[in-house]
């Protein structure tokens, strides 16, 4: 069984959803984020995060994949002051929704002012609502944000256990593990984390307080990364025990503190969400062995018939 | 005779912890003496956390009582975090039915799954008025068929209150979703001949791709059923499962055309069992499921 800690499934298809079923994932996080071009009014904004608690949650529970999300502003839309008013506004009203797992992502693009006034004031939000926090690390000047969004967590007397940071890398690792967060590492093609250089990091940190996920979004990158990594560490000499840490067990840690995600949602279903919005994951009704090759069947152009 | 807030109120009583009912119980003061609308929605978003998402499962007294407050209210499905939001509902309806269909408008817009299914599970409840009726269009238009399922199923609110296109919509989305019709209160009462028209060319639709035409279809066809219409029938006794041909029986014997008649004649086993009461619309759904 995986988890996926940070996947935006709201910009991938069916064919994703059933690849990731099939290669173990039994959930996923969505994470509340940049859609690819600036919103510009809060009322997408709303509609956004309706979706993501609503109809994103219907659609992988026909997977069998159990679906939570995280809401938040992200910092790239923090820079927009006018809605990013607006969004803090209305923030509280989802924050609170079934299986919202964490503010975020939140946290530092540019690191400009407003996206620091942002950030403190949805770290207080969280705080108040007693919520994991979910950050994102900026791809530019990576290691001063990263370290400069520690020192701003610890300014609002944030518990470092509720944390996870996103988006690590091999700069970054250490001072979040030695600082008590979360790591999460991204493995996604190109730009973030490779399988390959995350094993690396496995096999030199350990896996404790460690995950790995996808990010997969409307980029070019990886829905089966989290099952991929799984079986290239344990290819490459990874003990079992750790992979579990790092692909499931970790992720089911410290987002359930929320007490929104417990491993129940999906080994033992509420009867509500068996009638409703669950269909079940094949692997746990003993279908059929993980596998992660299955992804390029219905791609396949060769494949004629439609019915 | 106690009102369903009142009911839901005592189910809750004596399913959930004393400290958890007065939470709710001063939540709600809080609400309504404050008009607060981040108190409501703290108030729903915490429902499911104070008393858990368990069948309420009501035992058959209970139903008994649902129905003599509400005629036709049906809670057997309700989830304990679903009946302590319709009772939050309930009563910010005592504030009046304007400021409730806003209130109810502005709840279903950023409703999560679970309160969707809420909020129009208890819609039999709430004053009738247009900003609610407008809402429960928009609920039929989801592309979830638990909140679908929620307006059409085991509902009176459809039955008593849509017009024939929603009514007739709502029928065909429902085998357009694979959901069932059995479920829906009033079916039969609400069968009319447009309905008919609409299934007999779905019906069409369904065996020019090759796929299969749930029996039940035939249930709403079956009153109206003339010429052409006789003719699909027919159709379904020569080509069709078991199942489908009682259920093509059972539609032609509710219909009057002479026609009809003569072909459930020809099928005394069957037309006796639909005589006699053995075999019925909801003896061949429970043998479907």
């Amino acid at each position: 069984m995986y988890i996926d800690p940070h996947a935006h499934m709201i910009s991938r298809t069916t064919d994703d959803y059933q690849a990731m079923a099939a290669s173990g994932v039994v959930a996923v996080i969505e994470p509340a984020f940049w859609v690819g071009q600036p919103r510009t009014h809060v009322g997408t904004y709303i509609d956004y995060l309706s979706a993501i608690i609503g109809f994103e949650r219907f659609r992988a529970g026909q997977f069998g994949i159990r679906h939570y999300c995280t809401v938040g502003l992200n910092s790239k839309e923090a820079n927009n002051e006018a809605l990013a008013e607006a969004v803090m506004d209305i923030l509280p009203r989802f924050a609170l929704k079934e299986g919202v797992v964490a503010i975020g992502e939140i946290g530092y693009d540019e690191q400009t002012e407003l996206e620091d006034r942002y950030f403190r004031q949805q770290l207080d939000l969280a705080k108040e609502l007693d919520l994991p926090v979910m950050i994102h690390t900026p791809h530019r000047d990576k290691k001063r944000g990263t370290t400069r969004s520690m020192d701003v967590c610890e300014e609002h007397g944030m518990d470092p256990t509720k944390i996870v940071v996103d988006h690590n890398n091999e700069e970054t690792v250490r001072e979040v593990l030695d600082r008590g967060y979360w790591a999460a590492f991204s493995i996604y093609p190109s730009t973030k984390m490779g399988n390959e250089r995350m094993v690396d990091i496995l096999a030199e940190y350990g896996a404790e307080r460690i995950m790995v996920d996808s990010a997969c979004d409307w980029g070019i990158s990886e829905p089966l990364g989290v099952a991929k990594t799984a079986r290239l560490a344990l290819e490459r000499g990874i003990p079992q025990e750790q992979v579990n840490m790092v692909c499931y067990a970790n992720a089911l840690a410290a987002y359930g503190q929320s007490g929104q995600m417990s491993e129940d949602d999906w080994l033992n279903p509420p009867p509500i969400d068996q009638r409703t919005v669950y269909e079940g994951n094949s692997i746990l009704r003993g279908g059929r062995d993980p596998v992660v090759e299955d992804h390029a069947v219905s791609r396949n152009a060769n494949k004629l018939i439609i019915e | 005779m106690s009102t369903p807030a009142e009911l839901l109120q005592r189910w809750l009583t004596e399913r959930a912890s004393r400290e958890n009912c007065d939470w709710l119980q001063a939540q709600l003061d809080k609400v309504l003496r404050a008009n607060s609308d981040r108190d409501l929605h703290i108030t729903l978003g915490m429902i499911p956390r104070k008393f858990g998402r368990d069948d309420l499962s009501l035992t058959a007294d209970e139903l008994a009582a649902a129905h003599a407050a509400r005629p036709n209210w049906n809670p057997a499905d309700w989830s304990i975090d679903t009946a302590a939001r319709i009772l939050v509902l309930c009563r910010l309806a005592e504030r009046g039915e304007e400021q409730f269909g806003a209130t109810f408008t502005d709840l279903s817009r950023s409703a999560d799954l679970a309160e969707s299914i809420a909020l129009y599970s208890g819609v039999p409840l709430y004053p009738a008025g247009d900003a609610l009726d407008e809402q429960i269009g928009e609920g039929l238009r989801t592309n979830m068929r638990a909140v679908f399922e929620a307006i059409a199923h085991h509902n009176p609110y459809p039955a008593e209150n849509f017009s024939e296109n929603r009514w007739n919509h709502m029928v065909l989305k429902a085998l357009f979703i694979d959901s069932t019709l059995a479920p829906i209160q009033g079916l039969d009462d609400r069968a009319n001949a447009e309905l008919a028209t609409i299934l007999c060319d779905y019906a069409h639709e369904r065996w020019a791709a090759g796929r299969p035409v749930t029996p039940e279809l035939w249930r709403c066809v079956g009153p109206f059923a003339t010429g052409p219409m006789i003719d699909d029938l027919a159709r379904v006794i020569d080509n069709g499962t078991e199942l489908e041909r009682q259920a093509a029986l059972l539609a032609l014997a509710a219909s009057s055309d002479p026609a009809a008649r003569e072909i459930v004649g020809k099928f005394p086993e069957t037309g006796e069992a639909i005589a006699n009461g053995s075999l019925t619309w909801d003896s061949l759904t429970a043998a479907v499921d």
